[in-house]
């Protein structure tokens, strides 16, 4: 086959993680069959999670963490009104050892790490050494797009970075049905959309408690997950599926030291009775109720074209070709929902190549591909903050649709980029080449007026800005 | 060429209140002598317009060179008179008092070997101090200070090098450790980084183009592009630069560096770097972005100077560019790389209030390619004189060690008190 670093590159911008050292080069005979093979690697989709900790475990950790921290804080307070004076004492010396006027102090001894705030951070490392380390990375890509598809809230739940372990990354390239019974299923979805507090108004806890029903989870499942929005189901389907799922809840960790925080069906909070969802009459068979409607909709052709136009949308084109959405429904449809065929026929439609490259990259995958570009990992904190700053905060989307895959949505952040551009350009630049790292990350893209841009820059740090905020580099 | 200068640099990194540091001791010069020095290497990249800086107004060709972008002393922004022959710029009050106090002093047409128009390279050989670029990872300040520790007494005073910023500059990288700072805040992204990216969003990604205009504020642009234009309502959503940021963060950066430097018990030698003086287009060196940029220089010699405190009068600070620009002005107002220009010095231990130059000329065939201000001084030949009489760095070893290939480049004596 003739190499074509063209479409090696538009590979890794595309459907990768963006070019590292060598890598356009070293696909450049086969660019589909570099994609291809990143998704039949053994292990591909899953992360090295050596140390940390399933959600169950970390959910009771967090539990006992912080009810050790209330206890330190309580004993204190009584310390405290104890003996006054002591206190005001060891205030005034704190206030002698700081002198404004002197620099900083060459090093100090930092606060140790709340725990909750270690376990995102040891997760997000995780996955952004995944990521940075991936040698494609288009499995990566899957796992992130699926995660936002799925999205729960690090804010609702310590457990956002183990779900996406647990719930998404097994299944990545196995069949849609099983992602969704995995999600869905997840206490981590469970807390973020409520289900875990819903009771069925005529189970025994919901006659004893007066609580009712709460059909956040079931209609997000219905309009975000599978069907799509104003598609085949009416308020009624919603009401009757938030039905099913009652009794969908996590074990308590007060009570439950062994087993805090995991799923359990509960049937003492499980609406009775059978009840219809589009046009099925589901038996109240317990847990299997709810499972056998999420495997219905997990096989509805509305799910399979709502799904592969998110697909297409995310990765091709803001308005995706027709015929690559009827492809890629198709596909779904004869193979059960097999995700790994489904992403084959991405690779392989045409269409897939042909749009223009006008998607804007996503913040983390610009990120992600500056990382790769200049072949360091980079600092977890500092990933995080500019995360942050640039509008895609780690597992915190706005709602429960995540974050936009409309290149509009990420228009506004292109300040931000470039003051987040200019100081790691700052903080990197001095040992590169600029122009040979333009031939690594854009090169056959690349335009006579970026080359001509970076050339000129007038320092290092300034021609790495222009490389990170080049057109060829922040568009795929 | 020599043999091998690169050497593992023992930095560690350790995270701490926004401090990137790495230690290292140095022992003092082994010969006793009262002087403590401190010195202290300004980097200033993109190549300034040392003609602008200092400007030649007793030359008379220079008017025509530069018509009325000429700086004079009867100009709308008079300038500060440094002899019968050579003015400072404007913007610039704080070393014109240093210079009458005599604490500073300007070597004028001056270049290091470098004879190409590259950014890249010219600082190559600016901070490694061989002749040509891409020879070593080692840098000629931290050399020199590799030179003292092995010359010195174990037992001495120990010293380190320093360095202020994200990263340390090629100058102060080496084989002698190098302990660094790291401002609370970088550079901001400066309106000159803001225009070229515009400039290449509006030739090649229209939308981008739109959404910076936008963002940074039809006032960001006038002040770099020189528009006539009125200041945009509102806050700007991004934010750039602009001239008082660059301000707080050179004087920020420099006035920290002096305060460590004037410790009595804080590393002797240190390195920034201070970025944004490639001014192809509208320079400004009387009213715009040039003289800004020289203003906040001015600021950072100032914090300097204070920051140094008792330590000043053994204080040399030395700022230097990878090379100067086009005698002439552009077509863009602005000018283009070139070859000789100025370099500053500042600091007590200076015998200052003099302009050292060996004046080429003007005319067209006193310019270097026809173009450029030609060089008739080898700044190394100034380094080696400073670090000789100023660090104590031996006369061998700073031939063979600090600046390798540098034998025609004699060093100058007589620059201190």
């Amino acid at each position: 086959m003739a190499r074509d670093t063209r479409t090696a590159a538009l590979a890794l911008h595309r459907f990768g993680l963006g070019p590292r050292a060598g890598l356009i080069e070293a696909i450049a005979s086969d660019p589909q069959g570099a994609l291809i093979a990143d998704l039949d690697r053994p292990s591909a989709g899953l992360v090295a999670a050596a140390g940390l900790r399933n959600s169950g475990a970390a959910n009771r950790a967090v539990f006992e963490y912080n009810a050790e921290r209330a206890a330190k804080e309580k004993l204190e307070r009584r310390r405290r009104e104890a003996a006054p004076k002591v206190a005001e004492n060891a205030g005034m010396e704190t206030n002698m050892a700081a002198q404004p006027d002197t620099p900083p102090a060459m090093a100090t001894q930092s606060e140790p790490v709340p725990l909750p705030r270690q376990i995102f951070l040891d997760e997000a490392r995780a996955r952004f050494d995944t990521a940075v380390g991936a040698e494609i990375g288009f499995v990566e890509r899957l796992v992130w797009f699926w995660s936002n598809h799925f999205c729960v809230n690090a804010d609702a739940t310590v457990m956002a970075g183990g779900y996406e372990r647990e719930a998404i990354r097994p299944y990545v390239l196995g069949r849609f049905a099983d992602m969704l019974l995995a999600a869905e299923g997840h206490p981590a979805m469970l807390l973020y959309l409520n289900n875990a507090q819903s009771i069925g108004p005529n189970s025994v806890a919901g006659i004893n408690r007066d609580r009712g029903l709460n059909e956040n989870l079931a209609r997000e499942i219905l309009e975000l997950h599978t069907l799509g929005v104003r598609t085949v189901y009416s308020q009624t389907d919603v009401t009757n599926f938030a039905k099913i799922l009652t009794g969908w809840t996590i074990r308590e960790t007060a009570s439950d030291p062994d087993h805090g925080g995991e799923f359990v069906f509960l049937r003492r909070a499980h609406e009775p009775g059978a009840h219809n969802v589009i046009g099925h009459d589901y038996p109240d068979v317990g847990v299997e109720q709810g499972r056998a409607v999420l495997s219905d909709l997990a096989h509805h052709p509305a799910t399979a074209r709502h799904l592969t136009t998110k697909l297409a949308r995310h990765f091709v084109s803001d308005e995706p070709p027709p015929a690559l959405v009827d492809r890629l429904a198709s596909r779904f449809l004869e193979t059960d929902g097999d995700l790994k065929e489904v992403a084959r026929a991405l690779v392989a439609a045409p269409e897939a190549w042909t749009s223009e490259r006008t998607k804007i990259k996503r913040p983390a995958e610009w990120i992600t591909a500056g990382l790769r570009a200049i072949g360091r990992s980079g600092d977890i904190n500092r990933i995080v903050g500019a995360l942050n700053l640039l509008g895609e905060p780690l597992w915190r989307p706005p709602a429960p649709k995540g974050f936009s895959d409309d290149s509009a949505a990420w228009l506004d952040g292109l300040g931000q980029r470039l003051a987040i551009a200019n100081t790691f350009a700052q903080r990197v630049a001095d040992q590169l080449e600029p122009q040979a790292l333009t031939e690594t990350v854009i090169g056959p893209l690349a335009s006579a007026e970026t080359r001509e841009a970076i050339q000129r820059a007038e320092s290092k740090p300034q021609a790495l800005t222009m490389l990170l905020m080049a057109p060829e580099f922040l568009r795929r | 060429m020599p043999a091998t200068l690169a050497a593992p640099t023992r930095r560690a990194l350790l995270l701490g209140s926004g401090a990137l540091l790495s230690y290292a001791y140095l022992p003092r010069t082994a010969s006793a002598e009262p002087r403590d020095p401190r010195f202290l290497a300004i980097v200033l990249r993109g190549g300034l317009d040392g003609l602008a800086v200092v400007a030649p107004v007793g030359d008379p060709d220079w008017r025509k060179l530069r018509g009325d972008k000429a700086l004079t002393v009867e100009g709308a922004s008079p300038v500060l008179p440094l002899d019968d022959f050579f003015a400072l710029n404007p913007a610039m009050p704080n070393l014109h008092r240093l210079y009458r106090a005599g604490q500073a002093l300007v070597v004028h047409a001056v270049a290091t070997p470098y004879r190409e128009r590259s950014h890249f390279d010219g600082q190559d050989v600016l901070e490694s101090g061989l002749p040509g670029p891409g020879a070593t990872d080692t840098g000629w300040l931290n050399r020199a200070l590799s030179t003292l520790t092995a010359g010195g007494s174990a037992a001495a005073q120990v010293q380190r090098a320093f360095a202020i910023g994200p990263i340390t500059p090629l100058v102060m990288r080496g084989p002698a450790p190098v302990l660094s700072w790291m401002p609370p805040r970088l550079a901001p992204v400066g309106d000159d980084t803001m225009m070229r990216l515009l400039d290449l969003y509006r030739h090649t990604d229209p939308t981008f183009a739109g959404v910076l205009e936008e963002g940074i504020g039809v006032a960001t642009i006038a002040r770099a592009g020189g528009m006539d234009a009125k200041p945009a309502d509102g806050t700007p959503a991004v934010q750039t630069g602009g001239i008082t940021q660059v301000r707080a963060y050179f004087a920020e950066a420099a006035g920290t560096a002096a305060k460590f430097l004037g410790r009595p018990d804080g590393p002797r030698v240190g390195a920034l770097s201070l970025n944004g003086w490639d001014t192809h287009i509208n320079e400004g060196a009387d009213k715009g972005r040039l003289a800004d940029l020289l203003g906040a220089l001015d600021g950072a010699i100032g914090a300097v100077e204070s920051g140094m405190g008792a330590a000043w009068p053994d204080t040399v600070v030395a700022l230097v560019t990878e090379f100067g620009r086009t005698a002439r002005i552009n077509g863009n107002d602005g000018t283009d790389h070139g070859t000789a220009t100025a370099a500053l010095f500042a600091g007590g231990a200076l015998k200052g209030g003099r302009v050292v130059a060996d004046w080429p000329g003007l005319k067209d065939a006193d310019l270097h390619d026809k173009r450029d201000l030609k060089p008739t001084t080898d700044l190394r030949s100034v380094m080696k004189g400073l670090l000789r009489d100023h660090l104590r760095v031996d006369g061998r070893r700073l031939e063979a060690i600090v600046f390798p290939d540098s034998d025609a480049a004699r060093p100058i004596g007589g620059l201190l008190t």
